[in-house]
């Protein structure tokens, strides 16, 4: 705050005001310390009731179960065990619901980051005729509540034999309008000398998409690449439509439908739920600093 | 540098520069179109068409094992005089009334909160985001033993306060939805935080000086040089936080599954049991129609703010 004051001397008059208003603000200095433990207080106490459920969750899969429906309720568990964890993979298919989990979400994550991409690239960089209609149709689709097209989706990838498999979730994921539409945005503002020179120099479409500007759109690419992931990663209905059986759903879908049949074995559930979200925060807190700044800097700005 | 040296060069040979120019744009027309293909036959096959389908599905009887058979407005008819679509309608109109407003003015409090410099200020950013991210169908198992009357201790620490529902949160017909709601904000709020705080970040520091010096306080420097500059993000989020109410499904599917007595039964909930569970394709495509119209008019006015963003910029 004062070391903004000696950087413009240019006026006086300013001069003066800011003294008169530094030397109404020096007055509070003890008041204004206080508001900011205050301010620091209040934001770490509404941390911490935001990650309430997660902390529970995290105690409560290393409970026993006895101590789980013992009353009073408590948060911090009595006694430690590791049983949940062990019988996790015995009670529930869970290993096979797992990979089933990475392969959807991943494959959906490489590939719709591949073809969005490029649709983007011709969008953003090819001048073209029809480049408008396009345009128009992925802001169309933008718009569109995907559980309008569950019914016929399923009735069609039935039709060819595709429900319960993982080819079935995946295909109708592999691009994706948002993906295309947020991708379009961030190359539009990419500066063009590069590609021009490359251009020039007679490099193939393809090689400028994939040498110059994929690795440019780095922060961009994370941000999606993230947003896809745990997109995937989390959703419930698609793969609860899709699957008729715990063996052949994802990890949400696949804890829905346990918790629906044994709704009663807590600390399972919980230590299922803890193993299921993993990844995803893993993954957050490991490009979180690009992420905040592909946010900052892209289309959601 | 490079283009100086090439310029002269490219200016060489004026006479036979119309043909291969024009080459030039119908190979790259034609390579733009093949950077587009997997995208467009992808988006034809699983969204295009499906959508299509689903109108027409709607003016039918299907219902997986009978063939399709037209039956023009009936599904529409019908619903009009549905209690359970009209329910599902209400309880989606209300869940999105409550939730998308306390949704952005909690975001917006503790993106102004945290665009203060103390410590401990990264941990609240990431505890307050870290919800977005997970899954809320896995994350909600948890909300239900929380509220738990036996088990939870949510519940318990409420009835230490003396609130103590009759028949446990979940299954009070008075409170479920409530309990739903809190989940619903409790979910998304940190990530248009998020939003809020990017665009506090693009605020010059001089406007508030400026605003400082002519004597503003800190609720008129609020007023009228914040708000005014965050209006960009107010809208964006209300729009996205608005059509992400009228899809909630998650946590009402795994705390409820739409009860007790359907009171929270949304019309997601109810496309999925009338589609999935009665196995009337038909009927629930009409439902999902009503959804799109909806979710249609809102978008609209999101996009002619992004647009209209794009021209300024």
């Amino acid at each position: 705050m004062t070391t903004t004051k000696p950087v413009r001397p240019g006026k006086p008059a300013v001069g003066g005001a800011a003294t008169t208003a530094s030397a109404r603000r020096r007055r509070p200095v003890n008041t204004h310390r206080a508001a900011t433990w205050l301010l620091a207080i209040t934001s770490v106490a509404i941390g911490l009731l935001m990650l309430l459920p997660i902390i529970w969750m995290v105690f409560t899969a290393f409970k026993p179960e006895s101590d789980i429906v013992s009353a009073p309720p408590t948060l911090w568990p009595r006694e430690l065990t590791l049983e949940h964890f062990v019988e996790v993979w015995d009670r529930i298919p869970f290993a096979r619901l797992y990979v089933n989990t990475i392969v959807f979400a991943g494959s959906v994550t490489i590939i719709s980051l591949l073809f969005d991409s490029m649709a983007a690239y011709a969008l953003a960089r090819l001048p073209f005729k029809g480049r408008a209609v396009v345009m128009v149709l992925i802001l169309l689709l933008l718009m569109l509540p995907f559980q309008v097209t569950l019914i016929p989706l399923y009735d069609m990838l039935n039709g060819m034999g595709l429900t319960n498999t993982l080819p079935g979730l995946i295909i109708p994921r592999m691009t994706n309008a948002f993906g295309i539409f947020f991708l379009t945005q961030f190359f539009l503002s990419l500066p063009k000398d590069l590609e021009e020179a490359a251009r020039v120099d007679g490099a193939s479409e393809w090689r400028i998409y994939w040498g110059i500007i994929l690795p440019l759109s780095r922060p961009a690419l994370l941000t999606l690449g993230l947003f896809h992931f745990q997109y995937n990663w989390n959703d419930l209905l698609w793969p609860l439509v899709m699957s008729s059986s715990v063996e052949t759903s994802t990890l949400p879908a696949g804890l829905a439908l346990f918790m629906g049949q044994h709704v009663v074995e807590y600390g399972l559930l919980m230590a299922g739920s803890l193993l299921a979200m993993l990844p995803v925060i893993l993954f957050f807190l490991l490009i979180q600093r690009s992420f905040v700044a592909g946010i900052a800097t892209t289309g959601l700005k | 540098m490079t283009t100086t040296a090439e310029r002269p060069a490219a200016q060489l040979p004026p006479p036979p520069r119309r043909r291969p120019a024009l080459r030039v744009s119908a190979r790259r027309s034609l390579t733009a179109w093949l950077f587009l293909t997997p995208t467009l036959l992808i988006l034809v096959a699983f969204t295009v068409y499906p959508m299509v389908q689903a109108l027409y599905l709607s003016f039918t009887d299907y219902n997986l094992i009978r063939a399709a058979e037209w039956v023009g407005l009936d599904n529409y008819t019908e619903l009009l005089s549905d209690g359970s679509f009209w329910n599902a309608f209400g309880n989606t109109v209300l869940y999105a009334l409550v939730v998308t407003p306390v949704t952005v003015v909690l975001a917006l409090a503790f993106a102004l909160m945290l665009n203060q410099a103390f410590r401990g200020r990264a941990f609240a950013r990431t505890a307050i985001f870290l919800p977005f991210i997970v899954s809320l169908g896995i994350i909600a198992i948890a909300w239900a033993f929380l509220l738990d009357p036996n088990i939870g201790l949510i519940s318990h620490w409420l009835s230490l306060v003396g609130i103590v529902p009759e028949q446990g949160w979940l299954s009070d017909p008075r409170y479920a939805m409530a309990a739903v709601m809190i989940v619903g904000v409790w979910k998304n709020v940190g990530f248009y935080m998020v939003i809020y705080l990017a665009g506090l970040q693009s605020i010059p520091v001089d406007m508030y000086e400026a605003a400082r010096l002519d004597g503003a306080g800190v609720l008129q420097r609020f007023r009228n040089v914040t708000l005014p500059l965050l209006s960009n993000q107010t809208l964006l989020v209300s729009v996205l936080a608005l059509i992400a109410t009228l899809q909630a499904f998650d946590q009402i599917y795994v705390m409820t599954r739409g009860g007790p007595f359907f009171r929270t039964e949304t019309l997601v909930m109810l496309v999925y049991r009338e589609g999935f569970q009665e196995l009337r394709f038909g009927y629930a495509s009409a439902i999902s129609f009503v959804l799109v119209i909806f979710v249609f008019i809102l978008s609209m006015v999101q996009f002619g703010y992004l647009r209209r963003k794009q021209v300024t910029y």
